[in-house]
């Protein structure tokens, strides 16, 4: 058993766990599916410099900071505990692109030649910590949503909005994937 | 605590994302090259479960479990959803996480990720600087 969960996990479960996700959310206690608020959050009670935006009462909304903090957690038992052993398998054809990108290490979730401690301070830890980030955080806000909030729980509940968002988060990543990123990894080079 | 019960729906939640590989950097970029449908069929499947829990939710008035009644808002348009979402999307696309994968990310084991968070975090907190509520 402990040896198939091991296995990457195909769609159809992972996506059946996730639309439970969303059922768990609203029977335990009427919750909406949305993680990026709890970045808003994060705001309200750390840095709310008497911002109107961030003055609202977070109390009622500490809920998805213990929602976020269980994802982190288990994204450690996940990683110590579950582990894949092999490689990760990504399609062919996106791998020989990302090597011509110059990406080098396929062991991984994510490729430790960007994503690790000492590339902090170069211009590829600028681009993708900083500004990648940036542009999460900032979007998601102006946006009112995320994947989870627009794509998954507004589809869910028929809402049009969270259609055109959705959409607008396709192209503006179809965008980065395929115009942004090839100049962006030129110029780390 | 009644929050901890979010904590372990977070748990189980941070699993899925990690063992699906949904955190994963590589899968973002299949899915934005379109070269594989893992992604697609992720998020289509949560729709579509999310969309019949919500469907008989509404249709048989089901309540929480302590008894409190399940309600929904309806959003409102405002273009902030193209802007913003396009924004999203870029941001996405350069570091593979959408706010709740950079969670599992970092305890995943890539703590850089909390960088990533920081400059989220920093992202939002601007928006609401200049926003007009």
């Amino acid at each position: 058993m402990i040896e198939i969960i091991k296995q990457p996990w195909h769609w159809l479960p992972a996506g059946i766990m996730v639309g439970l996700t969303v059922l768990a959310l609203l029977l335990l206690g009427n919750k909406k599916f949305g993680i990026s608020a709890s970045l808003r959050d994060i705001c309200a009670i750390c840095i709310p410099a008497g911002i109107p935006f961030f003055k609202y009462d977070w109390k009622d909304k500490i809920w998805n900071l213990f929602f976020v903090a269980g994802i982190l957690i288990g994204g450690i038992i996940a990683a110590h505990f579950l582990s894949n052993p092999n490689e990760i398998v990504i399609a062919q054809k996106t791998k020989t692109i990302l090597i011509q990108y110059g990406v080098k290490d396929f062991t991984g979730l994510l490729p430790t030649d960007i994503f690790s401690w000492k590339n902090l301070f170069t211009l590829k830890g600028f681009i993708f910590f900083g500004v990648g980030g940036f542009l999460v955080g900032f979007g998601t806000r102006y946006a009112d949503g995320c994947t989870s909030g627009h794509s998954i729980m507004g589809l869910s509940n028929l809402q049009w909005p969270s259609l055109v968002a959705t959409m607008a988060f396709m192209v503006g990543g179809f965008i980065s994937a395929n115009f942004l990123l090839p100049v962006i990894f030129k110029l780390i080079q | 605590m009644k929050n901890i019960k979010y904590l372990v729906v977070g748990i189980v939640f941070g699993i899925v994302f990690v063992k699906a590989e949904i955190i994963s950097w590589f899968r973002i970029q299949e899915m934005f090259q379109l070269t594989s449908f893992h992604m697609y069929g992720v998020i289509g499947t949560a729709v579509v479960v999310g969309m019949v829990s919500i469907f008989f939710i509404k249709r048989f008035k089901i309540k929480t479990f302590s008894g409190e009644a399940i309600t929904f808002e309806d959003k409102k348009f405002k273009k902030g959803q193209i802007i913003g979402g396009l924004i999203f999307g870029i941001g996405w696309a350069i570091t593979g996480a959408c706010p709740g994968p950079l969670f599992a990310q970092i305890g995943s084991g890539f703590g850089v990720v909390s960088i990533t968070l920081l400059s989220a975090i920093a992202g939002t907190w601007v928006y609401g600087k200049f926003s007009k509520i």
